[in-house]
């Protein structure tokens, strides 16, 4: 009896991990348009892999499905998972149309850890085109699951994944603002910061290490910088008046703030420590959100100088600033690839505010999203997705929509109301 | 009757706090500050010098009272002004109440005013923020048109972050496009 007791409380653990295992699964992919071009891959279950807190093959599946570049072909039904391309009956793969496929093996290690060594396959040629291993921690199997997905999609793509990169974004729950970090798919958030009082506009420092942010728990917008690792704060702009909308440099040194110290909302460039504020433009209205160009040479800006605000563009050096967007009475917050060729900016269209592109060359617009209330676009930094903030039944929600517009996505955050991403940038180089 | 004396007190206490101490420590007793009419001597309490944040300053009422700024009857704690959609035109039916505000600077050297300004949640909330703190500078513009002195306010923005009204609803957007007025102490 007291055997049978233990048997179903331990079935009843495993139903409800499979639950919350269920639970954090769901992710609404949209896949539109016409003539997706994806490529078929299986990942089989990892060999050993039930040693593990929790599955890591889900995890790759999971990336590479969001990614929108692939489709995940059934991959279960073979018995014992090969651990070796011998083991494979390649025959078989190409019957259930998997053009590449993923196996792998997780070893236990003495001192508890674990290493995981995974193969990718070529079904058509028969040959292995990746074959690597990372020793991992249990607390590490998500990060481990990211770079096992990033290293196949490199692969496969010839572009660096972003699986393994972080974002962060302000959530708002019961009266209180929380920055967070998390990984790039929404999961395993950890607070830098929690405040009675609104955070908004994280900005990444350019090596991932520190966020620069504006925060009202002075009861006015200040400009801090923040040490992820060490939780340091740093006041970069704190004068009379307001102090907001920080952008890094691409080379981490300078901060380019906006500051009405001197009357109406102006562009300055500060040294990421606050010193040496000097003025980066002078006008009679409203200059705000700047962001620096990849080659560090100019400055996109939102201005109501024409009458509306528009999205405009100067050399940091000086000079004219020349007006990038036309179209529609209402286009704000730019944030350009890190190719430089595109712009991401909000356009609002009728009564909708909605995350559009622009290709800089051509300066062709396209909207891509259906929304009602986006806001806050950022880059991944391989420059295929745009994650944002948009609005769900009265929720603040986070999105993500590829530059080409073609694969939608929200992340699963598990929060009440979540507004201001931001994108990461690589971290290892 | 204790209770009513203690609340007194504590009152009184608080007020003191609130602002900067009193020069004339040793006569202001709790009794006074009841008796005393608000900014009756606020003209004579000139400092020597207006830019210093001085020890030697007296409250903002010079006389401990009753802070006309609490008083629901006296226009003073009136303290926002609303604005239409994407505007920062001031309606000239705030003008009194801007008036009486200046006017109120003006009278109290030593006080201080902070103008926070609001905007509804629709748009980018950098973009927000700048038309906040366009809709604070043009009420800071014309109190000092109207008497106060440049050093007396700063104006912030709040943005769209601090909605006093979180319904999608045009009357709650109307609540929340606004500059509100902080003296000393309130801030």
């Amino acid at each position: 009896m007291k055997r049978f007791a233990a048997l179903f409380s331990r079935l009843a653990l495993f139903l409800l991990l499979g639950l919350c295992t269920a639970a954090r699964a769901q992710l609404s992919i949209e896949i539109t348009g016409g003539g997706a071009n994806l490529f078929p891959i299986a990942v089989l279950h990892f060999a050993g892999e039930d040693q593990l807190p929790a599955s890591i093959t889900d995890i790759v599946e999971a990336d590479l499905q969001r990614s929108g570049r692939f489709r995940l072909q059934y991959s279960g039904g073979v018995g014992a998972p090969p651990t070796e391309a011998s083991q494979v009956n390649f025959t078989e793969w190409r019957n259930r149309s998997a053009d590449a496929l993923v196996i792998g093996t997780i070893l236990r290690l003495p001192d508890g850890r674990f290493e995981v060594r995974f193969r990718l396959l070529d079904v058509l040629r028969q040959t292995q085109l990746l074959g690597l291993g990372f020793t991992l921690s249990a607390a590490q199997l998500r990060l481990t699951g990211h770079k096992i997905a990033d290293a196949i999609y490199e692969k496969l793509t010839g572009e660096r994944g972003v699986f393994s990169t972080r974002i962060a974004y302000v959530v708002k729950q019961n009266g209180r603002f929380e920055l967070r970090i998390a990984d790039a798919d929404g999961q395993g958030s950890q607070t830098a910061l929690a405040s009675r009082e609104p955070i908004i506009s994280p900005s990444w420092s350019p090596d991932g290490t520190r966020l620069a942010y504006v925060s009202f728990e002075n009861k006015k917008a200040v400009v801090y910088q923040h040490s992820l690792a060490t939780g340091q704060r740093q006041v970069v702009a704190n004068f009379r008046g307001s102090n907001s909308a920080p952008a890094w440099s691409p080379d981490g040194r300078q901060l380019a703030v906006v500051l009405s110290r001197d009357g109406g909302s102006q562009l300055f460039l500060t040294n990421a420590d606050g010193s040496n504020v000097r003025r980066l433009a002078q006008s009679q209205s409203i200059d705000t959100e700047p962001f620096f160009s990849p080659d560090g040479q100019s400055i996109y800006f939102t201005s109501d100088r024409g009458g509306s605000p528009q999205i405009y563009r100067m050399a940091v050096s000086g000079g004219e600033p020349q007006r990038i967007t036309f179209e529609g009475s209402y286009n704000v917050s730019p944030r350009v690839s890190s190719d430089g060729k595109t712009l991401a900016y909000i356009a609002r269209n009728g009564t909708r505010f909605q995350l559009a592109s622009m290709d800089l060359a051509s300066r062709q617009v396209q909207v891509l999203t259906d929304t009602q209330r986006d806001e806050s676009p950022s880059f991944a930094p391989n420059g295929r997705m745009i994650l944002y903030a948009t609005d769900l039944g009265g929720r603040g929600v986070l999105a993500a929509v590829s530059a080409d517009g073609r694969v939608r996505h929200r992340l699963t955050v598990q929060a009440a109301d979540v507004r201001e991403p931001a994108w990461g940038p690589y971290t290892d180089k | 009757m204790k209770k009513t004396l203690l609340a007194v007190f504590a009152a009184a206490f608080l007020w003191a706090c609130s602002g900067d101490p009193p020069k004339d420590d040793g006569k202001a007793g709790v009794e006074d500050r009841t008796a005393g009419k608000p900014g009756a001597d606020a003209a004579k309490s000139v400092p020597v010098t207006p830019q210093k944040v001085a020890p030697v300053t007296v409250g903002p009422t010079g006389k401990p009272g009753p802070s006309p700024l609490r008083d629901p009857k006296n226009i003073l704690s009136k303290r926002s002004i609303f604005y239409d959609y994407d505007s920062d035109v001031i309606k000239d039916e705030y003008r009194p109440l801007l008036q009486a505000h200046a006017k109120y600077l003006a009278d109290n050297p030593n006080a201080r005013m902070l103008v926070q300004g609001n905007t509804d949640e629709r748009g980018g909330r950098e973009y927000n923020l700048a038309l906040g703190q366009r809709r604070a500078e043009a009420a800071k513009r014309v109190l000092l048109l109207m008497g106060a002195r440049e050093v007396q306010i700063e104006s912030v923005s709040l943005g769209e972050e601090k909605p006093r009204c979180e319904e999608k609803t045009e009357g709650c957007y109307g609540q929340n496009r606004r500059s509100d007025l902080l003296h000393s102490g309130e801030f």
